[in-house]
């Protein structure tokens, strides 16, 4: 379920990291909230979201010691949260076509909370890009600093 | 001595004529000095500055002032009548008679009466200083009263005497961020349960030195108790903060609720300052209508604390005469204590709400009508991301109790909701990236958006209503 365009762009401004990690096309789009907490997206150049494409699963374990679902944070400061650097990998994306897709922060920040609506349905991710021309967000926290982000 | 002003001495003649003991006549001249009221009472004598001795009434008392038990004066008095006021309670049940009949019977049960402890010099220096202070002033001094009188005694030269209890107990004296000297008054006490005798003598003289100098009293300050004035308050702006809105010194926006309130009631009370709270808050783009929410104001220190009901009535279309982005009714002083009803309904009653609704997909009548259907709607709230900077993660449980919708046209409808306090409205319609569900987008099958949201009432049924 995506927020309606006008909350985005009422609140948010959106961010651009291109070719992540220099696979072409896998561009991710951050949205930033004037409370400098981020929502980390796809943009719609992104491969996961051209017609055709059939996500099978997403895993949030991104290696034998780290899974983002066991991030908890507490407290107003967020303490606990797991620290991310603009390459940390967030999840990852399996399509029925055999494709693998990682999903990267793109920020340096604090892991607050990921999207767990998308694990049990899927396609919310790509639904709604069509229509508004962004897409379903995938986590959020608050970054300490911005690299190479394009306006 | 204390003299009947002129105003008072048609009052003071007319109860003496009808029967009123000194006493009861004191009374209602608003005599403040305690010491008046204990003069023998068969003896007080009202004396008439002007006139000189008049005749006597059937209560045997003079008009002559000042008051005095002086004996000597020529009239005599007759015995005093049972006065029609306090029926005896300030003649004969104020004599010794009385007094020891009553101490017989407790004594005789054997209650203890003595006491114990050691008399604390602050409680001793009140008992001889209230009197005086009542004698110089003319008002009674009352140990709970509101305006305080604090003076703070400061002796340089024995300051650091109790500075050896840190080497001998030191866990009592932890330093603390808002403490300015570790050496507070808790920690001392505690301190000297804990040490030994022989490790006191070790370190402190006894007796006590004399010291060379007295101490000084270094500030003198008098403080009015604060006064509380609440009300309801209206707001007509979507572009006004309730509390000032200031970021690294910069005003974002102009003025604020509180300002537009206080600015009025800080003069009027002449108050140094204030404090301002609510039964709960709007954002900056929300009008609030109907009746109003509830607010208190604090005001510390006022220099004028008497206002009539006619008074606060004009104060409040003062403040209503001066924006038209805000409105208050039901302005009164309340006290301390009623603060704690307002603060409840914050946390405990519902709130009905208006929101212009916009949908991606058409709509029809039907669609929506889904929506008056659900009563008691359970809705669960991850903490909007747009507070999350300042608020724990969370979820919150809330419910909608009751919804009615007005269609407008094929995107657009007008949402009436009845919610549990504590429900943030726009995110149950915008869904806030999904992380409030159900939302209205989810009901609905669509996305959803909210255009604009007012407050229709906010069910607390304090301050009380005034009928204006």
């Amino acid at each position: 379920m995506a927020a309606a365009p006008g909350v985005t762009e009422r609140y948010f401004t959106r961010w651009y990291k291109p070719d992540v990690k220099g696979n072409l096309c896998e561009d991710h789009c951050i949205l930033q909230h004037s409370n400098r907490i981020c929502v980390i997206t796809l943009a719609e150049a992104h491969p996961l979201l051209q017609n055709g494409k059939t996500i099978k699963s997403i895993n949030y374990q991104i290696s034998a010691n780290c899974s983002r679902l066991q991030n908890k944070v507490s407290g107003k400061s967020k303490r606990g949260a797991q620290f991310l650097t603009e390459l940390a990998p967030l999840c990852r994306i399996s399509c029925s076509d055999g494709e693998e897709y990682t999903i990267y922060s793109c920020i340096r920040g604090r892991l607050m909370e990921v999207n767990e609506n998308i694990l049990d349905n899927p396609t919310i991710l790509q639904e709604k890009v069509r229509i508004f021309a962004y897409i379903e967000f995938f986590l959020i926290f608050i970054p300490a600093l911005y690299h190479g982000l394009i306006f | 001595m204390f003299a009947l002003t002129e105003k008072n001495r048609s009052i003071a003649q007319l109860l003496l004529n009808t029967g009123t003991c000194p006493r009861c006549v004191f009374r209602f001249c608003c005599v403040g000095l305690q010491a008046s009221y204990r003069h023998p009472y068969k003896r007080i004598r009202l004396e008439n500055m002007e006139e000189g001795a008049e005749d006597l009434n059937q209560n045997g008392a003079l008009q002559q002032i000042p008051v005095t038990d002086d004996a000597n004066v020529a009239m005599e008095i007759s015995t005093p009548k049972v006065c029609n006021v306090c029926l005896g309670i300030l003649q004969e049940f104020c004599e010794i008679d009385f007094v020891k009949k009553v101490s017989d019977l407790f004594l005789k049960q054997g209650l203890s009466l003595a006491k114990e402890d050691i008399v604390q010099l602050k409680e001793t220096y009140k008992w001889i200083i209230h009197p005086l202070f009542s004698e110089e002033l003319g008002v009674p001094a009352d140990g709970k009263s509101l305006f305080e009188v604090s003076v703070v005694f400061a002796h340089p030269e024995t300051d650091e005497d109790c500075h050896f209890l840190a080497t001998v107990c030191p866990d009592c004296f932890k330093p603390a961020k808002n403490k300015q000297s570790v050496f507070t008054r808790m920690a001392i006490i505690k301190a000297l349960e804990k040490i030994k005798e022989e490790d006191f003598r070790k370190h402190f003289p006894y007796p006590p030195s004399s010291p060379k100098n007295i101490c000084a009293a270094l500030e003198i300050q008098c403080t009015n108790g604060a006064i509380f004035v609440a009300g309801r308050y209206n707001k007509y702006s979507r572009n006004l903060p309730q509390t000032p809105w200031i970021i690294d010194g910069e005003r974002k926006l102009e003025s604020s609720v509180e300002e537009l309130i206080s600015e009025h009631l800080m003069t009027a009370f002449k108050a140094d300052s204030f404090n301002f709270s609510s039964s709960g808050r709007e954002d900056v783009d929300v009008r609030t209508l109907g009746s109003g929410r509830p607010f208190a104001i604090e005001l510390v220190n006022p220099h004028r604390i008497h206002f009539t009901a006619m008074e606060m009535k004009e104060l409040q279309q003062k403040i209503n005469n001066s924006s038209d982005k805000i409105k208050v009714r039901d302005l009164q002083l309340v006290t301390r204590e009623a603060i704690g009803h307002m603060k409840e309904g914050e946390e405990e009653k519902t709130k009905t709400y208006s929101a212009l609704i916009w949908t991606d997909k058409a709509i029809q009548k039907e669609d929506i009508a889904v929506l008056d259907d659900m009563e008691e709607l359970k809705i669960d709230q991850k903490t909007p991301l747009r507070v999350l900077h300042r608020r724990p993660l969370a979820v919150r449980s809330r419910v909608i109790h009751t919804m009615k919708s007005e269609y407008i046209d094929d995107h657009h409808f007008r949402l009436h909701l009845k919610t549990q306090a504590g429900t943030y409205i726009k995110e149950f319609v915008h869904g806030d990236f999904g992380r409030t569900k159900p939302n209205i987008g989810f009901l609905l099958k669509r996305t959803a958006d909210i255009l604009e949201l007012d407050v229709e009432s906010v069910d607390v049924d304090w301050p009380p209503t005034l009928n204006d």
